[in-house]
């Protein structure tokens, strides 16, 4: 349950032309290609848009279409430590919405903590359904969640970047 | 020192599985990780072998219950004497908890490549026609005939990918679906962590039998593990000429890629998942052209969820006729049961359809982890019925849940104790209908909008029994209309909800 936190490029054309002459030279590059300058650099700025569609010769727009329509594809730089609850059914029998409640309020008491863990983006199944609540804390899986738990992996991130 | 085994599944690790083996580790200890029983409220759950060769196990262990001894508490026995796993008859699941998923000397030595092994020394049409007699039928939760579908991509001609010219190289593909998007399952996962060569081999039948030269396994981004550890099967897989050109030494040339999917529940539908396999937005395509004849990049496509596919090295291996003989009439075989949510005992349950829910929740899953009453159990993901607990007699099998007004899904079952709200449940599926549409069709991207509208307004008392009607009728509409089973069957868990707890639906009932 070692949290990673997420070690991201910064943002260089340069490295983003190369990567992309790998990826967009298979079939169907459109996505494959977002998910690669998301992979190395956290998120698809503005300005990778045109070079993804470039590079698979398909429009801007095309781009912007793929890139809109999925939920993991992210336009702005990821939180420190992301947590994210999940919000589904198994989940919620044994108190998922209480939980995602309970740390909504303790992110809104502490500055630091909601800084660190943005705003939680609803996912729906980790998978971890005979074990919930679940979530997952700076890409760890977490099972039997509760908020002290999310909590103290939390800090215990921050305290290691440190 | 003693050798222990591990568990690497991620529900295992979810609950401290990888502090448990550091703990082995320091106390000089050898560690071997494998993949999971399935028993997973056990979990972590370590095993070593006895003085008569029998695993033995210790649940629910905690780095500080490790020493150079041993463990020091929570003794479970021997492990496969355990009355949730003694009961069990596992197929699919044979080498779950025992083997290490990455090792393939492991896997030879448990059973692995007999199945295919034997599929290659038969034609590909009697293959074929052994999938068919088996009587296997799909497993992500539409259950039409596995070997019909694989009898039409055989008997369709390759074809080159939509747009390329005539002599360009043709191809056909099988496509594995492993975006288990499902509240309550976690089996594809469990496979591809635990047994991934299992999928490959069932992968490579199946290239085998219809003449497919490229696979496909479509894995959903929040199963990274799942991710990782078939990447790297793949890579030994390769290695030891499983795939590749000339399979274990036959004329068959087949190789798998992994895909990794982005976020989109939407995308396990099967014609969504062929448009982000291409790239593209996962929008649900009409049909006809079935994905059979006119599949990824245009070409001749079998799309099977993983249990499917893994179900098939054991039917060749042990034969149809046995594989055929377990189960109920249009039900065959073993299905592997998910329990999970408000369960004592959550895990997984392989069995022979024909197990009631009953036995199910109660005898495998013990009641509620609350310890309060049973009120329902969703079958079948998010787009499955919520039974009420005086339903749950009903035998598990495609047709028999069908008539009691459920379905069988992806054979996932959800408890829920008796603080559950069901008109807050029937106003989920709808949000999640909303969240997750792909939005092609308007019964489905427009219907669970208002369906949430709705919905509140008759949990806020206002002109309740008029609302009703118009809930009923924009159900008609979403189930009548939507080009499929996302909206399709939204409005299940929606008016079972309604019709099996109507008093969660009086005034002001709840409310959040």
């Amino acid at each position: 349950m070692t949290v990673t936190r997420g070690r991201f490029a910064e943002w260089s054309q340069e490295s983003a032309v190369a990567l992309l002459a790998e990826t967009s030279t298979s079939p169907g590059p459109v996505l494959m290609s977002l998910q690669a300058v998301q992979d190395r650099f956290g998120y698809v700025p503005a300005e990778a848009v045109s070079l993804i569609a470039d590079a698979c010769n398909v429009s801007r727009a095309d781009v912007h279409g793929v890139l809109t329509f999925y939920a993991d594809l992210r336009t702005s730089p990821a939180p420190d430590v992301p947590v994210r609850l999940c919000a589904a059914e198994a989940c919620q029998s044994v108190g998922g919405r209480e939980l995602k409640r309970d740390w909504e309020r303790r992110c809104g008491e502490s500055a630091e903590l909601s800084e660190a863990t943005g705003a939680d983006e609803p996912v729906f199944c980790l998978g971890n359904c005979a074990l919930a609540p679940a979530a997952l804390v700076g890409g760890a899986l977490v099972g039997r969640a509760t908020v002290e738990k999310v909590e103290s992996m939390v800090r215990g991130s921050l305290e290691e970047s440190r | 020192m003693t050798v222990w085994f591990v568990p690497r599944d991620s529900a295992a690790r979810s609950v401290g599985a990888d502090e448990v083996a550091d703990a082995f580790v320091d106390h000089g200890h050898t560690v071997v990780r494998t993949s999971s029983r399935g028993l997973l409220w056990l979990e972590p759950l370590v095993e070593r072998v006895d003085d008569d060769g029998a695993r033995i196990g210790w649940s629910n262990v905690t780095p500080d219950a490790v020493s150079s001894e041993g463990v020091s508490s929570n003794f479970v026995g021997r492990v496969e004497d355990i009355d949730f796993l003694a009961r069990q008859d596992r197929w699919i699941f044979e080498r779950m908890g025992i083997t290490d998923p990455v090792d393939p000397e492991d896997y030879l030595a448990h059973g692995g490549m007999v199945g295919l092994r034997a599929a290659l020394e038969m034609s590909a049409s009697d293959v074929v026609d052994s999938v068919v007699e088996s009587g296997l039928r799909g497993r992500g939760g539409a259950g039409f005939p596995a070997g019909i579908k694989w009898r039409t991509v055989a008997e369709t001609p390759a074809s080159p990918h939509r747009g390329e010219p005539a002599t360009a190289a043709a191809h056909k593909y099988i496509c594995v679906n492993a975006d288990e998007g499902d509240s309550g399952t976690y089996a594809d996962r469990m496979v591809m962590e635990g047994d991934p060569f299992l999928l490959l081999e069932g992968m490579a039948i199946a290239a085998h039998a219809v003449g497919a030269d490229r696979g496909i396994v479509y894995v959903r981004s929040e199963y990274p593990d799942a991710i990782s550890v078939m990447t790297e099967a793949v890579d030994i897989a390769r290695a030891n000429g499983w795939l590749g050109e000339g399979i274990l030494g036959s004329l068959v040339s087949f190789d798998v890629e992994i895909r990794v999917g982005a976020g989109s529940y939407v995308c396990g539908e099967e014609t969504a998942m062929l448009e982000s396999i291409e790239g593209r937005r996962g929008m649900v395509r009409t049909k006809p052209p079935l994905p059979a004849i006119e599949g990824l990049f245009g070409t001749p496509t079998v799309i099977n969820n993983v249990l499917t596919i893994a179900s098939v090295p054991s039917i060749l291996a042990r034969g149809s006729s046995a594989y055929a003989a377990l189960g109920t009439d249009a039900s065959h075989g073993t299905q592997v049961f998910q329990l999970s949510g408000n369960v004592a005992r959550g895990g997984i349950v392989e069995s022979a359809f024909g197990i009631s829910a009953n036995e199910l929740v109660y005898d495998f899953g013990g009641g509620t982890l609350s310890g309060r009453g049973v009120r329902a159990v969703q079958i079948g993901g998010p787009l499955g019925a919520y039974l009420p607990s005086d339903r749950l007699d009903v035998p598990m099998g495609y047709e028999t849940l069908a008539e009691s007004g459920g379905m069988l899904g992806h054979g996932g079952l959800v408890v829920f104790d008796d603080t559950v709200d069901m008109a807050a449940q029937a106003r989920f599926a709808m949000e999640f209908c909303a969240e997750e549409s792909c939005g092609k069709c308007t019964p489905c991207r427009i219907g669970s909008v208002r369906g949430v509208e709705v919905i509140d307004r008759i949990r806020g008392g206002e002109d309740a029994a008029f609302h009703e009607d118009v809930l009923r009728d924009l159900c008609e509409v979403m189930t009548d209309g939507s080009l499929c089973a996302m909206g399709g069957l939204t409005p299940m868990p929606v008016l079972s909800a309604l019709d099996n707890f109507p008093e969660d639906f009086g005034h002001a009932a709840g409310g959040e």
